[in-house]
């Protein structure tokens, strides 16, 4: 193993300047045969839905194969912080699954679709229990249960959570989960790959499908060889996660390319609500490099309050009128609520992300930055240092080594970023299967369950409850199959492999990163957390040169493990979410979420019935409407007539089921 | 605020490379991930580099700068000198796949030899109970990010690819340490530890605490405490003694999980 190591001997010397770009490589191999590789199920993405769906695929029996873009247990989820929403009452008993979807409904301003917030709701906590059984070790209450915090939006504490790193514990839970099973196999079948497998580094272009439009298999390239190779396989689960790298700003890691998203459309699928963009609070704004650097919301959870450059806790200010009864007036009231929040209200800091963050914007842009342009997040003054270092080391961490900031001493300097898309591919709530046959999605990638804006928390409980339902979805969905399988269309997977090398076949194109860095740029400065109409058709002409660009792109070199040639494939999508977006955001004439117009501000009851649907014909992104589904009556009566009324029209209004008695939330959340 | 960087990058695949040198701009507050990252974009679209995060927390962009293993997010450009020249070279323990990407499924088998997480089955759902203090052990060496910094450096396989089969690495020892002291787990991995993943051959020279970028203290809290739980069960004379008046034979430890894919 270690003859590899570096030379630098001169015999070597030559040897990468002339393979770098030589005839030799370029037709090295047979690398341009397609392999063909058979599974029952296919998932593509190996972050916490993806391993969540492929575990309980297997579980049922079927040969399933993970798809990822990174190495085993890399995937984006790592860099969840704060926590896992579930239910469970640990720290507060007043808490179930009624509370955790009203809190749900009201982040995403009702706009979610109402059924995957019930059911996400009811079984997150058995979803976390699991994982704690696959030997995950949550930090603990006094009584030895999982420890639960609070988070913006959430009534009460219902975070589970590991500290701040609370997505790496899931995602390698996760990852063991899998390493178990295969042990399993290892001993029943003779080989650990048997039933369930990992194909590390391995990118996927296109679905393929069958003569009747029923998915037949995904195409795609294994990186570090450059190998084409089709998964042929009547289902696949989207598991991709979001489209940050859209963005200048973001959080999001360089997978998140909107690979799923894209796929979906080319596919012929439907990708719901694409103009609400989450743009988390707090990031880091300082040094440049580093811009967009998470910080977690459990600072805030913990006590830690936004100040402007006057000192000022601005919050206050910024509650508007539909979360007015929840939130504290005062300083005092607020600080109250940490130890006594059965008589006081929550501190407006804890508002959802959307809110939060269009504050942090205002007052920036009102003159009342800090020094690099974002405002600051105190959390030193608030707890004692060795109470910051045991419940946020991360943050810690990550302020001490790269912008030589003590948090234990100092406020943090932090502004928005790009941080999740609530748009995704429409599914089933119950079984995650879009409207093309054999297509799943789950998590990030998939849209409806989030409304408008996500609450914090909510995204690691929504991997691992549809993560699993998509793996069931799919399970089924192929044993319903039988032995009637799809049979890939041969000319799709030739027309798959000839736009894949298009890029290294073109002679003189255009630089990938440059044409990416102006994507992203438009993105930012004109369909960014405050929109305009003019701005957004200005985006939408942009997007129509550099798709133009984009498709001329050329990368050097050859086919094994280039990221320029991978960054030209991923361009591709990276362009249709640009486009869905920015149509999505033009269409939508109000301000809800994670969608804000400067020229349509508030939210419009009429728009709240309203779901934007994304579609491909031809090259083109068509919009159309669409209703969002209807709320059951007995989740109606979940809420009273007075909060609905700030969201409802008065036609719904009227058109609601007799007045439920007063009192039914409370005493159902009584019958927990 | 800006200046040029001298670098010198490894690139090549399959043990064939040399060093090529590049100057790049480097800016205020960059990380030597930024620099190569503008390297790839201006000058050298074709270099291979991993990483995922850039926040220090998936454990990808592992290589060596100026000799030592570090990740490329977490090494501010601040550290060096204007006029100071880089040299970044791939793990040196791991087979090159091509410039500074190498290939690291040697920790992926190896993690797939330890016996996984074995709880009580009759604990139902929901039911653990386990008090803070009890779990933080483990959780120490559950903020392990998978980026073989420690793998690469260990002196017992760095060299020696002969002893790739009999020792798991830093990592995998304290993954065994993990499960171990967690409070939930039956198994007993104590001899496999020795025998199968060669903790024996560790002599506590903590060079893998060293370059731990999470700064765990595999060596302190991971491998010497195992080593202690692994003499208990060999060589404490009071159990040796109780396993012959109590004429009982010695329980058997938990076996290693067989690879038998070939």
């Amino acid at each position: 193993m270690t003859d590899i190591a570096p030379s630098t001997g001169p015999a070597s010397a030559s040897e990468h300047s002339a393979a770098g770009h030589s005839a030799a490589e370029h037709s090295a191999a047979g690398h341009r045969e397609v392999e063909r590789i058979p599974y029952d199920v296919v998932v593509i993405g190996a972050g916490g839905s993806g391993l969540r769906a492929a575990i309980e695929a297997r579980l049922a029996g079927k040969r399933t194969a993970i798809i990822s873009k990174s190495l085993f247990g890399k995937a984006h989820t790592v860099m969840a912080e704060g926590g896992c929403a579930a239910a469970m009452g640990n720290v507060n008993s007043n808490d179930n699954w009624m509370v955790h979807f009203r809190d749900t409904m009201r982040g995403g301003k009702f706009l979610n679709n109402p059924r995957m917030a019930e059911l996400h709701a009811k079984e997150a906590p058995d979803r976390v229990y699991e994982l704690e059984a696959w030997g995950a070790l949550f930090d603990r209450t006094k009584d030895g249960k999982i420890s639960q915090r609070n988070f913006g939006g959430h009534e009460y504490p219902r975070l589970a959570h590991v500290g701040d790193r609370t997505g790496l514990e899931m995602i390698r839970t996760l990852q063991q989960k899998v390493v178990a099973l295969q042990q399993e196999d290892a001993v029943s079948h003779g080989d650990p790959e048997a039933m369930i497998k990992v194909y590390a580094e391995t990118t996927i272009t296109r679905l393929i499908k069958d003569g009747e439009g029923r998915i037949a298999g995904a195409f795609g390239y294994i990186r570090e060889t450059g190998q084409f190779v089709v998964f042929e396989a009547p289902a696949v689960i989207l598991a991709t996660g979001g489209i940050g790298k859209t963005f200048k700003v973001s959080s999001n890691s360089w997978e998140y390319t909107g690979d799923g998203h894209a796929l979906a459309l080319l596919a012929g699928a439907k990708l719901l609500n694409m103009e609400f963009v989450q743009f988390h609070p707090t990031h880091m704004v300082w040094p440049m490099s580093v811009r967009g650097l998470l910080v977690t919301e459990s600072v805030r959870g913990d006590g830690g309050v936004l100040r402007n450059s006057e000192g000022k806790r601005y919050m206050f200010n910024y509650v508007p009128d539909v979360f007015r009864a929840q939130y504290a007036e005062t300083e005092e009231e607020a600080d109250r609520w940490y130890s006594d929040p059965d008589h006081n209200r929550r501190p407006p800091e804890l508002l959802p992300r959307d809110e939060v963050a269009r504050a942090n914007n205002a007052e920036v842009k009102a003159g009342r930055g800090s020094p690099h342009g974002g405002v600051f997040l105190d959390i030193a003054s608030r707890l004692p240092a060795e109470e910051i270092l045991r419940r946020l080391p991360s943050m810690h961490h990550q302020f001490k080594e790269l912008a030589d900031v003590d948090i234990t001493k100092e406020p943090m300097e932090v502004g928005p970023a790009q941080h999740y898309v609530m748009g995704g591919v429409e599914v089933d709530p119950d079984t995650g299967e879009s409207c093309v046959p054999g297509l799943f999605a789950a998590g990030e990638v998939s849209g409806g369950m989030h409304g408008s804006n996500r609450l914090g928390g909510n995204s690691l409980s929504d991997l691992l409850v549809f993560g699993r339902r998509a793996g069931l979805g799919a399970a089924e969905y192929v044993g319903r199959l039988g032995a009637k399988l799809p049979v890939a269309d041969e000319g799709e997977i030739e027309a798959a492999r000839t736009e894949a090398l298009a890029p290294l076949q073109r002679p003189d194109g255009e630089n990938p990163y440059a044409v990416h860095s102006d994507v992203q740029e438009t993105m930012s400065n004109l369909v960014g957390i405050i929109r305009t109409e003019t701005e957004i058709k200005k985006a939408l002409a942009d997007l129509e040169t550099l798709g133009v660009r984009a498709s001329a792109v050329a990368a050097a070199g050859g086919s094994a493990y280039n990221p320029g040639w991978h960054l030209t494939l991923d361009l591709r999508n990276i362009m249709l979410m640009a486009k869905c977006v920015a149509a999505a955001a033009l269409e939508r004439q109000e301000s809800r979420g994670g969608h804000t117009r400067d020229d349509y501000p508030g939210m419009r009851p009429e728009w709240r019935k309203v779901n934007l649907v994304c579609t491909l014909d031809g090259d083109e992104i068509r919009i159309s409407r669409q209703p969002v589904p209807p709320m059951r009556d007995d989740l109606i009566a979940l809420f009273d007539r007075a909060e609905l009324k700030k969201y409802l029209t008065d036609e719904e209004m009227a058109a609601l089921p007799a007045e439920a008695p007063a009192s039914v939330a409370a005493a159902s959340e009584e019958a927990h | 605020m800006s200046y040029k960087a001298a670098l010198r990058v490894w690139r090549g695949d399959h043990g064939r490379g040399d060093l090529a040198d590049y100057a790049v701009e480097v800016n205020e507050g960059e990380v030597v991930l930024d620099v190569l990252h503008r390297l790839q974009a201006t000058q050298a679209g074709d270099l291979a580099i991993r990483w995922n995060c850039k926040a220090g927390k998936c454990g990808s962009c592992s290589m060596e700068i100026n000799g030592r293993p570090r990740l490329a997010c977490m090494t501010r450009m601040s550290t060096f000198t204007e006029d100071e020249v880089l040299t970044i070279t791939p793990l040196r323990t791991f087979p090159v796949i091509r410039d500074l990407v190498t290939d690291v499924s040697f920790n992926y088998a190896k993690a797939r030899q330890i016996p996984s997480f074995t709880p009580d089955p009759s604990v139902g759902l929901g039911e653990f109970r386990m008090q803070q203090a009890d779990v933080e052990r483990s959780q120490e060496f559950r903020k392990c990010i998978e980026c073989y910094l420690c793998q690469n450096t260990c002196h017992v396989i760095r060299d020696h690819a002969e002893n790739e089969n009999a020792f798991a690495g830093p990592r995998f020892l304290m993954r065994v340490a993990e499960l171990e002291m967690h409070p939930a787990d039956t198994a007993d991995r104590r001899d496999i530890a020795q025998d199968d993943f060669g903790l024996g051959f560790c002599n506590i020279t903590k060079c893998c605490t060293e370059v731990c970028p999470e700064h765990i203290k595999i060596t302190d809290n991971a491998l010497i405490p195992l080593k202690e739980r692994v003499a208990g069960r060999r060589y404490d004379p009071l159990v040796w003694l109780g396993s012959k008046i109590a004429r009982r034979p010695r329980s058997t430890g938990t076996p290693k999980v067989p690879d038998n894919r070939h």
